[in-house]
């Protein structure tokens, strides 16, 4: 597996063409157990993001820093701090390197780390974090492919519904949070749906 | 003089308070992030950062009041970037905490008193 700076761009305007059809979905998701802007802010900054990809790149860590510094400053809400610390640390990690898996999954385990610190969460709290934690665990197996990786993020997403939220707006509906999915683990599990998608097709 | 920026999800909300803390103390720097680009309900980071800018622009730095979860964290994403050490980011209750810090600021009380003052009565 080898993810090039082709690969990346192809990766984050799919990840926005699923964020405008679901976008509608993603806010009801999110009215149900939080403040119901996630859909819309998600939307919005990544449609800005796939906008600022038509230049010339050098390497997969200056798209994910471009990326990263777009989702900070158009997203919003908590996906704004959340999204664009996961697309910097991801882009310091590979910063001078060609992205092979095991780039990769140190890659998406900065970006974890970044997600936990910036929110002061961990995992089982009914975050985004609950797709990103399996994911990484699926990465860093020797033998992983495409399949697998958006299979293990489905699931992880789909586990969300049972969780009771601690952490962010849902957390105040406590026990209420129980029976809906959270929009953070949905959005994500579209990010490494993608993610997939473009591996499964040779990257 | 220490500063004091209001950072909530609502614009009218740290309207408010701002109208609030002004009519009883008077003499206080204050600046407010309220609401996303569109003023709407939210929080914008580039509203917040060009904020946390202003506030650390004195000499005495300042204090960061916020609201709700995203408000916080684009709060301490901008004072990261910002790299002010004298903007401090803390979590005390948004209205009586910034009164409390009104009221020893425009009386010359320095960062760390102010400090020591809200973990005394709020900690």
């Amino acid at each position: 597996m080898q993810l090039t700076v082709e690969d990346t761009i192809q990766w984050l305007k799919q990840f926005n063409d699923r964020l405008s059809e679901q976008k509608d979905y993603l806010s009801q998701l999110d009215r149900a157990i939080g403040d119901g802007d996630h859909g819309i802010n998600m939307a919005r900054g990544f449609q800005q993001v796939a906008e600022g990809l038509d230049g010339d790149f050098d390497e997969v860590s200056d798209v994910l820093k471009k990326t990263a510094t777009t989702v900070m400053s158009k997203v919003g809400g908590a996906s704004g701090p959340l999204y664009g610390t996961a697309f910097l640390k991801m882009s310091m990690e590979c910063k001078g390197k060609d992205v092979d898996a095991a780039v990769l999954a140190d890659m998406v385990e900065a970006a974890l780390g970044g997600i936990k610190q910036r929110g002061k969460s961990e995992e089982g709290e009914k975050t985004m974090i609950d797709v990103w934690a399996p994911v990484l665990g699926t990465l860093q197996e020797e033998d992983f492919d495409a399949e697998r990786l958006k299979q293990t993020a489905e699931e992880a997403m789909q586990k969300t519904e049972d969780m009771t939220a601690t952490k962010g707006r849902a957390s105040y509906f406590k026990e209420k949070s129980q029976g809906h999915l959270d929009p953070g683990a949905v959005s994500s599990y579209y990010l490494f749906a993608e993610l997939a998608d473009v591996i499964g097709k040779g990257a | 003089m220490v500063g004091i920026l209001l950072v909530s999800h609502s614009a009218k909300l740290v309207e408010g308070l701002d109208e609030l803390l002004k009519q009883v103390v008077g003499d206080v720097s204050i600046v407010t992030a309220g609401g996303d680009e569109d003023g709407n309900i939210g929080t914008h980071f580039d509203k917040i950062q060009a904020a946390v800018e202003e506030a650390g622009s004195g000499d005495d730095g300042a204090l960061v009041f916020y609201d709700l979860g995203s408000a916080k964290m684009n709060a301490e994403m901008a004072i990261e970037v910002v790299e002010s050490e004298d903007v401090r980011l803390v979590s005390y209750p948004i209205v009586e905490g910034s009164y409390l810090a009104a009221v020893e600021a425009s009386i010359g009380k320095s960062l760390d008193d102010i400090l020591a003052s809200l973990e005394k009565e709020f900690g």
